[in-house]
C-alpha cells in the first residue's frame, strides 16, 4: 500500500533523462562498442563478423602490449607511492602541527589543476637541456643526470611522478578524514597501554582504515586505467612509443589511425579491467546490507 | 594541604605544572618532512612561475629556479592575446571564453539533473530505480574510450557533433552518476519526516522538489558547483572529441600551443598560459577551502 | 593500593579557566566518582590524573610519588572510556594483551593476568570474538578488563555506563562495585548521573565551573548540601526550592513566604548565625514532605495541589506552595484528590535553607 501509494507518474517523468543516459549513452554505447570489436570494421563499422581476429590483431601489436605494460607500472607505481604519501602526509598533519591548513592547502593544490597542466609543468621541469639537469650542472656538478624524460627505458617513471605529485593530495585528504574520524579515545587508550605512536598506527589505526584504503585504490586504480592527458601532455606518448598507454593507444587508432574495429577491441579490454576492479568493490560500498560498523 | 613529606631541600626541582616542553627530536623529524614535502609540492608552480616572468634570453642559461633578472610581464600579455595553435595567433584568451562559454550551461544543467535524479531516486519509489541507480553508478567508473565511438556516431546522426550543444551534453551524460550520487546520499540524509510532512500537506512530487528540497540543498549545490567547475574546465578528452573546432576548451588548445613544433619554444608565454589554464579551478580551490575538501570526499567515499 | 593527591591543580585551555585551584586528597582503596553537568571540568580532571592533558599549574601525586611529568603507562593507571575505545581488529584477547606486550611482559605472565581478569568479569567465552561481535555491556566488561590486566592500584572511569541502555547500565554498576569490593583499589569514577554517584561511592566529590563545589559522602551529599547547586543537581526528582526571608524573634527561627504565611524551622540546624530578614531559599526533598502528620515536630506547609502523577511504587503530586511549583512524593498506593488545597509537613532538620543571593547553606 504504501510504497503504491508514493509511485507516480512524475517520478516516470524525472526519471526519464537519466534513464535515457542509461540506456542509450551507457549500455547502448558500450554494446555497440564490443559488437564493432568482433566485425571487420577499419575506418567505418561494418558488419563482416570476424570472431575473435581483432583481439588476436590486438595483442599482436607491440604497440598495445607496451601500453598495457605501461598502464601496470604506472598503476603500480602510482597507487603504492600515492598511498604511502597520502598516508605519511595525513598522519603528519594529524599530530597537532602548527600551519596545518597551510600544509593541507599545498599538499592538495595540485589536485584541483588538470592533467594537462601538471604534465606542462614536469615536461619543463624536466626538460633536460634547461631544466632540473642543466640547474645541477651549472652549480657545478656538470656530470649529473636526470633526463628520464627523454629515455625509453625511464621515461614511465616520469609520469609516475607527476601523477604522484598531482593525486598524492587526494589520498592525504581521504586519509586525513579517516584519521579524524576514528574515536580520540582510542588514542588515549593506547596511551594509558603504554603503546608507542608507530605502533598504535601500524596495529590499531591502519586496519581501521581499510575502507579507505580500499575507496583510495579504487579511485587511484580508475584514474590509471584512464590516463590520457597526462602523458598526452607530459611526454606524449614518447620518446618513441615508449611512455603510450592504453587510452591514448585507443585514441590513436579511433580518430588518427582510422582503425576502428582494433580501437574497440582495446576498449573492451579496458572495459574488462575496469569490471573486475570495481564491481567486487561497488558491491561492497552500496549493495551489500548494511551492518553496524565500527 | 600537602602532607609535608616532600624533602623540601632536594636539589631537582619538584615537578609541577605543565611537563617542561623539549623539542624531541621525532618532533623536528616531522616538520622537516612537511617541509620537504611542500616543496615538492611548492616547486612546479614556483617554477612555472618564475619562468613565465623571465624574458627567454634568461631562460636559455638553464637556471630554472632562479628568480628572473630583469622581471617581465610580457610573456603573460603574449600568452593571452596572441599565442600561437598552428597558423592562428589569436591567444590562450579564445579557449578560455570557449571553456566559459562550455562551462556554464554544462555545470548548471549537470546538477539539474542529478539533483532530480537524486531526488526521485531517494525520496520516491519507481519500478526498476535500484537497478536504474546501480547502472548508473557503474557509467561513472568506465573507461570514456568505450562511449566515444558510438557516441561520436549518435551525435552525428542528431546533427550536435562538434558543436557546443555536443559537448553540453557530454558534460551533462558523464556528470550526472557523480552529481546523482551526491544528491541522492544528501536527500537521504535529511529526515524524512520532513518529507511526510510535505506529502500531507498535500505537496505532490514537482511542488516539494522546487518549494522544499531545491531550497533546502544550498550546501550539497556548492559541494556540487565546486567538483563539477574543476571537473569541467580540466576535462581535455571530451572537449578534443566533441567540442568541433570553433570550440576547443582551453586545456585542448594549451596543450596546442605547448606541444606546437613550429619555431622556437617560448617556454615563458607556454609557462604563462599553462597558469592561465590553471587559474580557474585554483581560485575556486583557494576561495572554497574546506568546501572543496568535503567535495572530494563526498564525490569519493560512500555517502 | 595507592591514594591520590591532587594540589592546586589548575587547567586552562586557551584563556578559559576549566579548573582553578582545585585540591582533592583520595585515600587508599576509596572509591570517589566527580559528579558535575557537562563542562564542569570532571572529565578534563580525570584526563590530568591519567596523564592525557598536561596541566597547567599544581601537582599530581599517585601512591605517594609525584607523577606531574610522567607519561600515562607509568602512573601505575588503568582507565575505562565511555565509547569502551576497544581496537576494533584484535579480538578481546589482543585487546587485553596488546598494552602487556608491548611493555614485554613475559608471556606466562600475560597468560596469567588475562586468565584472571577475564575470570573476574566472566569474559572467558568472549576471548576470541572481535569487539563488534559483542554487544554495550559486554564491550564494556573487556574495557575494564584491559585496565584490570595492567595490575594497577588507581582505576579511573570516564562515564563508562553512558552508552548504555539503562538496564544494562543497572548491571554493570553493581558490576563495578563488586570489582571494588573485590579488588579494594582506588577508583576514580567520573559521571554526570547522579544515581551512578549515589550508589557507587564512598566520597562524591559534586563538581560545577572548575571548582569542587562539595566533597563528602553521598548521604552527606544528599541530607546537607552546601549551597543551592549542589541540593538542585543531587536527588531526582529535583529538591522543592520557596524563596521568603528568615525571621528571627521570640518564637524561635522562623520562614517567611512571599504571602505572608510564617514556618516553623524548629530543629534546624543552622551552619552560621542567621540574620533576622535575611532573604533566603528554603529546600525540601519531595520525599520530604507528608501530606499525613506523622511526628509532632513537623512543621506545616500549605500546599495547593493541581495533579498526581504516578510513577509506579510511588507517586508525584504537583501543586504551589505560595505561588512556587513544588513536588511532593507520595506512595503509589496512596491516592489524593486534586485540585485541593491542603495542608503538608516536613520536618525542619531534614530540610535546607540557602542564602538567596550566595546560594551557600545556611
Amino acid at each position: 500500500m504504501k510504497t503504491r501509494r508514493r509511485m507516480n507518474v512524475a517520478t516516470y517523468v524525472a526519471l526519464f533523462p537519466a534513464f535515457i543516459v542509461v540506456v542509450f549513452a551507457y549500455l547502448g554505447t558500450m554494446l555497440w562498442t564490443v559488437q564493432i570489436s568482433f566485425t571487420e570494421s577499419k575506418l567505418l563499422p561494418t558488419f563482416a563478423f570476424a570472431g575473435t581476429r581483432q583481439y588476436e590483431r590486438l595483442f599482436a601489436t607491440s604497440r598495445w602490449s607496451i601500453s598495457l605494460e605501461n598502464m601496470v607500472i604506472f598503476g603500480i607505481g602510482l597507487i603504492a607511492v600515492c598511498l604511502v604519501l597520502g598516508f605519511l602526509l595525513a598522519a603528519a598533519l594529524d599530530q597537532k602541527i602548527r600551519f596545518e591548513n597551510t600544509f593541507r592547502t599545498i599538499f592538495l593544490y595540485p589536485y584541483a589543476m588538470s592533467f594537462i597542466v601538471t604534465g606542462l609543468a614536469w615536461q619543463w621541469i624536466l626538460n633536460p637541456t634547461l631544466g632540473l639537469q642543466q640547474y645541477v650542472r651549472n652549480l657545478g656538478w656538470t656530470d649529473f643526470q636526470f633526463d628520464w624524460i627523454i629515455r625509453n627505458d625511464r621515461a614511465i617513471y616520469v609520469v609516475i611522478i607527476a601523477g604522484v605529485w598531482q593525486a598524492s593530495g587526494l589520498i592525504m585528504a581521504l586519509m586525513l578524514s579517516g584519521l579524524r574520524g576514528i574515536d580520540q579515545e582510542l588514542w588515549k587508550a593506547a596511551k594509558i597501554d603504554g603503546i608507542p605512536t608507530w605502533r598504535v598506527y601500524v596495529n590499531i589505526i591502519i586496519p581501521m582504515l581499510r575502507p579507505t584504503i580500499i575507496t583510495s585504490v579504487v579511485l587511484l586504480s580508475l584514474a590509471v586505467v584512464r590516463v590520457y592527458d597526462l602523458v598526452l601532455a607530459l611526454t606524449g606518448g614518447g620518446p618513441g612509443i615508449s611512455t603510450d598507454v592504453p587510452a591514448k593507444f585507443i585514441l590513436d587508432y579511433l580518430f588518427g589511425r582510422a582503425n576502428i574495429g582494433l580501437a574497440t577491441a582495446a576498449s573492451s579490454i579496458l572495459l574488462v579491467i575496469v569490471l573486475v576492479i570495481i564491481t567486487p568493490w561497488l558491491y561492497y560500498e552500496y549493495f551489500r546490507p548494511k551492518r553496524e560498523r565500527r | 594541604m600537602a602532607t609535608a613529606t616532600m624533602t623540601a631541600g632536594s636539589t631537582a626541582p619538584e615537578p609541577s605544572g605543565p611537563r617542561p616542553k623539549r623539542l624531541t627530536a621525532d618532533r623536528v623529524g616531522l616538520y622537516v618532512f612537511l617541509v620537504i614535502a611542500a616543496a615538492f609540492f611548492l616547486l612546479p608552480m614556483y617554477v612555472m612561475i618564475v619562468t613565465s616572468l623571465k624574458p627567454m634570453s634568461e631562460i636559455r642559461l638553464g637556471n630554472i629556479f632562479s628568480l628572473p633578472e630583469a622581471w617581465t610581464i610580457e610573456p603573460w600579455l603574449q600568452a593571452w592575446n596572441s599565442a600561437c595553435t598552428g597558423l592562428n595567433c589569436g591567444g590562450i584568451k579564445v579557449g578560455f571564453w570557449n571553456s566559459i562559454r562550455i562551462l556554464v550551461p554544462s555545470v548548471i544543467i549537470s546538477i539539474f539533473v542529478g539533483a532530480l535524479t537524486g531526488y526521485a531516486l531517494s525520496l520516491w519509489r519507481a519500478r526498476g530505480s535500484n537497478l536504474l541507480f546501480a547502472v548508473l553508478l557503474l557509467g561513472a567508473f568506465l573507461p570514456y574510450q568505450v562511449f566515444i565511438y558510438p557516441l561520436v556516431r549518435i551525435y552525428s546522426s542528431v546533427g550536435i557533433y562538434g558543436t557546443m550543444a555536443g559537448i553540453v551534453v557530454t558534460h551533462t551524460i558523464f556528470g550526472l552518476p557523480l552529481m546523482t550520487l551526491l544528491f541522492r546520499n544528501y536527500y537521504a540524509s535529511l529526515p524524512i519526516e520532513l518529507f511526510k510532512a510535505a506529502r500531507v500537506d498535500g505537496g505532490g512530487f514537482w511542488a516539494i522538489f522546487f518549494r522544499l528540497m531545491l531550497p533546502m540543498s544550498t550546501p550539497i549545490i556548492i559541494v556540487a558547483v565546486i567538483l563539477q567547475v574543476t571537473g569541467i574546465w580540466n576535462d581535455f578528452l571530451f572537449g578534443v572529441v566533441f567540442a568541433g573546432r570553433e570550440n576547443l576548451p582551453m586545456t585542448v588548445q594549451l596543450n596546442n600551443i605547448v606541444n606546437s613544433t613550429q619555431g622556437e619554444k617560448l617556454y615563458n608565454v607556454n609557462m604563462a598560459a599553462t597558469i592561465l589554464t590553471a587559474l580557474v579551478p585554483l581560485v575556486v580551490y583557494f576561495v572554497s577551502g574546506r568546501w572543496f575538501v568535503r567535495g572530494i570526499a563526498a564525490g569519493a567515499v560512500k555517502g | 593500593m595507592a591514594t591520590v593527591s591532587i594540589r592546586d591543580l589548575e587547567i586552562d585551555f586557551g584563556t578559559i579557566k576549566v579548573l582553578k585551584t582545585l585540591n582533592l586528597e583520595i585515600g587508599e582503596g576509596e572509591f570517589i566518582v566527580l559528579l558535575g553537568p557537562s563542562g564542569c571540568g570532571k572529565s578534563t580532571l580525570l584526563n590530568a590524573v591519567a596523564g592525557l592533558l598536561d596541566v597547567t599549574a599544581g601537582q599530581i601525586w599517585i601512591g605517594g610519588k609525584n607523577v606531574t611529568w610522567e607519561e600515562p603507562k607509568d602512573r601505575g593507571i588503568g582507565m575505562v572510556f565511555q565509547s569502551y575505545a576497544l581496537y576494533p581488529r584484535m579480538s578481546v584477547r589482543g585487546n587485553l594483551s596488546f598494552g602487556l606486550k608491548m611493555a614485554r611482559t613475559p608471556h606466562e605472565e600475560i597468560e596469567k593476568r588475562v586468565a584472571k581478569a577475564s575470570k573476574i568479569l566472566q569474559i572467558e567465552p568472549l576471548l576470541d570474538r572481535k569487539p563488534a561481535e559483542l554487544s554495550g555491556g559486554q564491550r564494556q566488561r573487556v574495557a575494564i578488563g584491559r585496565a584490570l590486566v595492567r595490575d594497577v592500584d588507581v582505576f579511573l572511569f570516564d562515564e563508562p555506563l553512558s552508552n548504555l541502555d539503562a538496564k544494562l547500565r543497572t548491571e554493570l554498576r553493581v558490576e563495578i562495585k563488586r570489582l571494588h569490593h573485590e579488588l579494594g583499589s582506588t577508583m576514580i569514577y567520573v559521571t554526570h548521573d547522579q544515581i551512578e554517584a549515589l550508589t557507587l561511592a564512598d566520597r562524591i566529590a559534586v563538581m560545577n565551573g572548575g571548582v569542587i563545589q562539595q566533597l563528602a559522602s553521598p548521604k552527606e551529599i544528599y541530607r546537607r548540601p552546601v549551597n543551592r547547586f549542589v541540593a538542585g543537581f543531587v536527588g531526582s526528582p529535583s529538591m522543592n526550592f520557596v524563596d521568603g526571608t528568615l525571621k528571627m524573634d521570640a518564637d524561635g527561627a522562623g520562614f517567611v513566604l512571599s504571602d505572608g504565611t510564617r514556618l516553623s524551622l524548629a530543629g534546624y540546624e543552622f551552619a552560621g548565625t542567621p540574620k533576622d530578614g535575611q532573604a533566603a531559599t528554603l529546600g525540601i526533598r519531595p520525599e520530604q514532605v507528608d501530606l499525613v502528620k506523622t511526628s509532632d515536630d513537623a512543621t506545616v506547609l500549605p500546599i495547593k495541589l493541581t495533579m498526581l502523577e504516578p510513577m509506579g511504587a510511588d507517586s508525584l503530586v504537583w501543586g504551589h506552595v505560595s505561588g512556587t511549583q513544588f513536588s511532593v512524593r507520595i506512595d503509589g498506593e496512596d491516592h489524593v484528590a486534586t485540585p485541593a488545597t491542603v495542608d503538608a509537613f516536613f520536618s525542619p532538620s531534614q530540610s535546607s535553607i540557602f542564602d538567596k543571593a550566595s546560594g551557600a547553606r545556611l
